[in-house]
């Protein structure tokens, strides 16, 4: 069924048609040849994984980046030779990027109608006329909001509307919408869908950039997936499932082996009762065991992280117990977790876990300072190189030399030094919280490789993953997480994979 | 009315407590509350006041300028020798020279700033210094009394004679105050180029991305500031009758104070003229009514400190729900 289309527009103008597109940064190629197309009026999904290049041809049509030579482009019909940002913009292309580039102390109407507000010559700012434009947008949107409104005093979902009505305003015929769901709840995302699907059926195109597949599915008539900077292809998404499409984006065979074992009988070394901090995740009863590892998936929002937080000593839970090696605990802060055997990976490797600027090195040691001092309580320049080179040594990561900065290093190494890190403490437990976020595929399969060597060697291992696959293929259990409370758990080995992508997304 | 509220926290806060502390004032001494004291409390405020309005229009757009004050003798000195060039001058050319002088100064920082990438408040520190040090060394600290007529002469706008027989006088630089005070209000307030202006301090990224001139921005921004303390320089020769090159220093910090006071974000993205005027008012008048009370002079900096330590508190706790972006995903 899903073969890709040859020539799906026929007779249509497409409203972008590129080709050939190649983009090379010094030696990485970041984009290659490849084409894309999008129909006036059509709800497209670009879809690849982190890396994969969407960002990258966003950036080329909108004329962020110019592409190397040899790449065609055409918008609405008319050939380009190049494109900057102002260019696009007139052709009707507008980016409402995940951070939504809002004015957050103004009002919603001036946020709509910035656009009546810019120029190099001074004039009267006409707030009339820009109220009055902004209301129209909201009204052609179907959506009530306060003009007057500061915009910090909107929820998320409702910024995001005002961003959509931005970049109406233009009367923008192709908007890219980068990621927009990905802090909404659930129905808002219906909201924004329906928004969506609204703008579509006044023939304006929406170019979806979205990994939540179930979205994608639902809402786009036709997907681009892109892997690894080269185009897989062109899908109808009628009769595209899920599984298909993760398997096009990531290039995983689903014969991919279930690395899941029955850890039931070793030692219990975390255990949670009924845990609950108000608003965040209730009545939650886990238990991780040596050498075991617990898969938590879940949409975005259902309260995973909220609970590694907790369970680090990052946040304090309002009832419930935390029982580590047989002892109840009470972390005051993550300090203390870390002196009872806890390590977290955070999510957001970039600005939580590495500190950029510093050495290799530097990094590895920061949280056990105290145990590479010497006897003069100064830092023993031999002791740390030890540590050093035994986990860089362990952890296979590719180095220059250890006295680089961090940003020297790919996606994939530096979460080998984050782990590295948080390993040199010595834990018992470790949480890892999406830690193939920003990783290309085949650093992947490196990192599960050193859990799973972790696990073995008896550390008990607790992995948040919006990732289904993810989850399914290297943990030992799958937990379900949805609205702060655990819905189900599976066990690989008599589970398939559907079974859960059906339960999460359903 | 209600908008205001709403979209002024700070600047109805401060109003409230400016209210508060002239009623106080008026009934606990029986100076406050008479026209003399009033005219002088305006008088007395309106170099501050002018400053304060150039230096908001740097913090809405996300900077921050120590260098003004010094700024504003450098303009002194420099149009001094000008006008002895020009053979005297007048009104205009004092103006003219004054805020043309300002705004070159200005335009240094804005260019430091925008073209080595350097935050203002470093390129400002330096420029102070540098400011300072070059018209002490090439002044040596020399006063300068042999200025012309004009300028030192006191313009008396309104005059008053109140039933005890002393003269309630508005002068000059009240007059210039308002003018600056207005001037600014249209900027910011009623043109395109204001919205940016608040638009770029808000958020730098969002705005360069909808296309607003950063470069523009930080010129207008700080040629704006430094041609208010060019003016503001002016008036003060005016206001005092001689040029004294250190006479300056430190309002910096007590205009800074003020404007912060009135509501502006350090940081960027908000404040405003009236907040300007109440600030500077609110700790001129606190001042005064410290004087009026016999209380020692030596407590109001700390008082002025508990204030302001007060109001960016108050600010900071309305403004807590601006961390959204994070809010999502913890």
């Amino acid at each position: 069924m899903n073969q890709p289309l040859d020539n799906p527009s026929g007779q249509v103008v497409p409203a972008i048609r590129v080709r050939h597109v190649t983009k090379t940064f010094g030696g990485v190629t970041a984009l290659d040849d490849v084409s894309f197309e999008v129909l006036p009026g059509e709800v497209h999904c670009l879809a690849g994984e982190n890396g994969c290049g969407k960002s990258t041809i966003i950036k080329i049509i909108t004329g962020v980046y110019q592409p190397d030579a040899g790449a065609e482009i055409e918008i609405f019909g008319q050939k380009l030779s190049a494109i900057t940002p102002t260019i696009s913009r007139k052709l009707g292309i507008d980016v409402i990027w995940q951070d939504l580039a809002l004015f957050p102390l103004m009002s919603v109407a001036e946020n709509i109608a910035f656009e009546g507000m810019l120029g190099n010559v001074p004039r009267i700012a006409r707030h009339a006329t820009l109220r009055k434009k902004a209301a129209e947008v909201l009204t052609r949107l179907g959506v009530d909001l306060d003009l007057e409104a500061p915009l910090h005093t909107l929820s998320v979902a409702e910024r995001q509307i005002v961003a959509v009505g931005r970049a109406l305003v233009g009367d923008a015929r192709l908007v890219f919408m980068d990621e927009p769901t990905a802090s909404l709840t659930q129905s808002e995302t219906e909201k924004l869908l329906a928004i969506v699907a609204k703008l579509s059926s006044e023939g304006v195109a929406v170019v979806f950039v979205s990994h939540r597949l179930a979205e994608v599915l639902k809402i786009s008539s036709r997907v681009t997936v892109l892997r690894d900077g080269r185009l897989v292809g062109v899908y109808d998404t009628d009769g595209m499932t899920q599984s298909h499409l993760t398997e096009l984006m990531t290039g995983h065979t689903f014969d991919s082996v279930v690395a899941a074992q029955d850890r039931s009988k070793a030692p219990v070394v975390l255990q949670v009762k009924n845990l609950t901090r108000e608003g965040e995740f209730n009545n939650i009863d886990l238990t991780v065991r040596q050498g075991e590892v617990v898969g938590i998936t879940g949409l975005i929002g259902a309260g995973r992280t909220e609970l590694g937080h907790a369970l680090f000593g990052m946040t304090k839970p309002g009832s419930g117990e935390i029982i580590l090696n047989g002892a109840p605990v009470r972390f005051r802060s993550n300090r203390d977790a870390i002196n009872s055997g806890v390590a977290y990976v955070s999510e957001d490797r970039l600005t939580l876990g590495l500190v950029q600027p510093q050495s290799i090195a530097d990094n590895i040691v920061l949280p056990v300072l105290d145990s590479i001092l010497d006897r003069f309580g100064l830092i023993s320049s031999s002791k740390k190189d030890k540590t050093v080179r035994s986990w860089i040594d362990d952890l296979a990561v590719k180095i220059g030399e250890p006295t680089d900065p961090v940003t020297t290093l790919s996606g994939g190494n530096q979460q080998r030094i984050v782990l590295a890190k948080w390993l040199a403490t010595k834990p018992k437990l470790l949480i890892l919280d999406a830690p193939t976020v920003g990783v290309d595929v085949g650093a992947r399969a490196g990192i599960f490789e050193i859990v799973r060597k972790l696990a073995d060697q008896g550390l008990a291992i607790l992995m948040i993953s919006d990732e289904i696959p993810e989850a399914y293929f290297n943990s030992d259990r799958v937990i379900h997480m949805a609205g702060g409370e655990f819905i189900g758990e599976y066990d690989p080995r008599s589970t398939t994979i559907s079974e859960i992508e059906g339960a999460v997304f359903a | 009315m209600r908008n205001f509220f709403r979209n002024n926290p700070t600047e109805a806060i401060l109003l409230v407590v400016l209210a508060i502390v002239c009623v106080g004032l008026s009934i606990g001494t029986d100076q406050f509350l008479t026209l003399v004291n009033l005219a002088n409390l305006l008088n007395a405020s309106a170099i501050n006041i002018i400053f304060a309005v150039g230096l908001v229009v740097v913090l809405i757009a996300g900077g921050i300028d120590i260098s003004f004050a010094v700024a504003a003798s450098v303009v002194q000195y420099v149009t001094v020798y000008a006008l002895g060039y020009i053979g005297g001058g007048n009104w205009f050319w004092g103006f003219m020279i004054a805020g043309s002088l300002g705004i070159g100064l200005g335009l240094i920082n804005a260019f430091l700033i925008h073209y080595f990438r350097i935050i203002s408040i470093v390129v400002t520190i330096a420029t102070f210094n540098a400011f300072f040090g070059l018209l002490m060394f090439i002044t040596s600290g020399r006063y300068l009394y042999n200025l012309p007529d004009w300028w030192t002469t006191r313009i008396i706008l309104v005059e008053h004679q109140t039933t005890s027989g002393q003269w309630a006088e508005l002068t000059a630089p009240v007059a210039v105050m308002l003018i600056a005070s207005f001037a600014t209000w249209f900027l910011i307030r009623f043109t395109t180029t204001g919205r940016q202006l608040y638009a770029f301090g808000d958020n730098p990224e969002g705005a360069r991305r909808v296309g607003i001139n950063i470069a523009a921005m930080q010129a207008i921004a700080f040629g704006w500031a430094g041609m208010m303390a060019g003016i503001a320089g002016l008036m003060q020769v005016n206001f005092v009758q001689e040029v004294v090159p250190n006479a300056l220093i430190g309002r910096e910090l007590d205009v800074l104070a003020a404007v912060v006071l009135g509501g502006a974000r350090l940081g960027g993205g908000r404040g405003s003229v009236i907040g300007c005027i109440l600030g500077v008012m609110l700790i001129a008048i606190i001042q005064n009514g410290l004087n009026l009370l016999g209380i020692s002079p030596f407590a109001f900096k700390m008082i002025v400190g508990a204030f302001i330590l007060a109001a960016i508190s108050l600010s900071n706790m309305s403004f807590s729900s601006l961390s959204f972006a994070r809010k999502g995903r913890v």
